[in-house]
């Protein structure tokens, strides 16, 4: 009887392994559109109204907790937003007078190109669910192939880039985050207009990186990173140029090669409520998102 | 435990409500910057209470929903979770542990096991990420909130499951202690 229990217990344990292990390689080794991630896609299509459900009946819990949070970090937020609100007093001084003299030269080049996300289609979304590994940083929206959205689309919010639609289907999509260890831009150092690639630090959740700069000293502490756009008609980038990825946190290393830029984004990662899907990202538009 | 339809559907619904909330409201409230992670507590506490077929199974089931669900590579969260739930139900077979806060430690010991065996995996499926402090950070504020959270939800999950599990160790005793011979009132 009890030989009979144990071997019980070592064959399930053994079936559930090989299991996973048939699974995992199979989900490797299949292409997007192959059997197992249409079977994913299909199964979060049928539980996507009941999280969605789920996420709005329970938002008051959330917010009873983001509550308590807000409490303890009010007064050091109220501190650091007075200082930044004097260093913004300054900068609006600045950009009204740049602003100015901008559209005086765009005058002057008769530079008539529209301007404006409307431009580029915005879908706005709700998020409703989201990883919390580091390891697959993603959130589920609640608007897919049904509203316009498609594979690779921008995605930002009122501060910046957040990611882009991972996969989609009729009613939802997955959305990657900047910080997902696959996530890739092309960006530019706005100030000195440095083009290099944005990447996650994989494991560090928060942390971005500007790496590939040519010449990575002219970057400095404070430069706003801004997406470049397409630089080369054969690649053309997913992104539209312009859109505000982050600014520079810290930079280490004082040699040309051995220069790691880190970078801060703008978009609170951990806390988005709703989004915008660019629908259509033409890259030869002009984004003017405003910067934070 | 008693098996039967009504057990199998209330694992079922554990697994289920427990996934949907840990992904529409847990993930999204940071506590000292991380979320808690409720599947391994909720794995462990079903091997701990079922044993470790049950444990294994569900914690394979309650994997495969959260890959699915966040379009994670099928199978990782299931390795991680199936061994988990079997750990834990080991246990229970081989020490049937009575003291009150063996569910805290276990939820502590299963929620290092799950984070670091899913970093693992990451890491030999070619994840090309540093150990960096931050993630070591992550990872033990999560078991810090995870051992918070792991009476909580043991309690609830042996309520939902009482009507069909056996009489736990402590009650066993203090019952064979007040109404059999053991007792000293029963000497006088």
């Amino acid at each position: 009887m009890y030989d009979k229990q144990v071997r019980r217990r070592r064959a399930v344990l053994l079936a559930l392994v090989a299991c996973c292990l048939v699974l995992l390689t199979a989900y490797f080794g299949e292409s997007s559109g192959g059997p197992l991630k249409s079977i994913q896609t299909g199964a979060m299509e049928v539980v996507a109204p009941v999280q969605e459900g789920a996420n709005r009946a329970l938002k008051p819990f959330r917010d009873l907790f983001g509550w308590f949070g807000d409490t303890i970090d009010a007064k050091d937020e109220r501190d650091r937003l007075e200082a930044e609100r004097d260093a913004l007093r300054q900068q609006v001084a600045r950009l009204q007078d740049a602003e100015r003299e901008n559209a005086e030269l765009r005058d002057m080049v008769d530079y008539a190109r529209g301007s404006g996300l409307d431009a580029y289609a915005p879908v706005a979304a709700r998020v409703y669910s989201r990883s919390f590994s580091s390891w697959y940083e993603t959130i589920e929206i609640n608007k897919g192939s049904s509203d316009g959205l498609a594979k690779d689309q921008p995605v930002i919010n009122g501060k910046g880039l957040v990611g882009k639609v991972k996969t989609v289907s009729d009613g939802n999509a997955v959305v990657m985050l900047l910080s997902d260890p696959e996530f890739g831009v092309s960006a530019r150092a706005a100030r000195s207009g440095q083009s290099g690639s944005v990447l996650p630090v994989a494991g560090s959740p928060g942390d971005l990186l500007f790496d590939l700069v040519p010449e990575a000293k002219k970057v400095k502490t404070g430069d706003t990173i801004v997406t470049a756009g397409t630089i080369s008609d054969r690649l053309p980038s997913p992104f539209p140029q312009g859109i505000p990825i982050g600014s520079v946190k810290r930079i280490e290393g004082e040699g040309e090669l051995d220069r790691t830029i880190h970078v801060d984004p703008f978009a609170d990662l951990r806390e988005l409520d709703f989004v915008q899907v660019l629908t259509k990202p033409t890259a030869d538009l002009r984004a003017t998102a405003g910067t934070p | 435990m008693t098996w039967n339809a009504t057990s199998i559907g209330r694992l079922f619904a554990i697994g289920l409500v427990g996934g949907i909330l840990q992904l529409t409201t847990v993930s999204q409230v940071a506590v000292f910057g991380v979320p808690a992670d409720l599947s391994p507590l909720l794995v462990a506490t079903v091997g701990l209470l079922c044993g470790s077929i049950a444990g294994a199974s569900f914690g394979f089931g309650m994997g495969l929903f959260m890959d699915t669900l966040l379009a994670q590579t099928l199978g990782v969260t299931s390795l991680v979770l199936l061994a988990v739930g079997y750990g834990a139900g080991r246990l229970r077979e081989l020490r049937d542990p009575a003291h009150g806060l063996v569910p805290v430690a276990v939820g502590a010991a299963a929620t290092a096991v799950a984070a670091i065996g899913f970093a693992v995996l990451q890491f030999l499926l070619g994840v090309d990420a540093p150990v960096s402090l931050l993630l070591i950070r992550q990872i033990l504020m999560t078991i810090v909130l995870n051992t918070l959270l792991a009476l909580p939800v043991y309690l609830a999950c042996r309520r939902v499951l009482a009507p069909f599990l056996p009489d736990d160790p402590r009650r066993r005793r203090r019952r064979a202690y007040t109404t059999g011979g053991l007792s000293p009132l029963s000497r006088a």
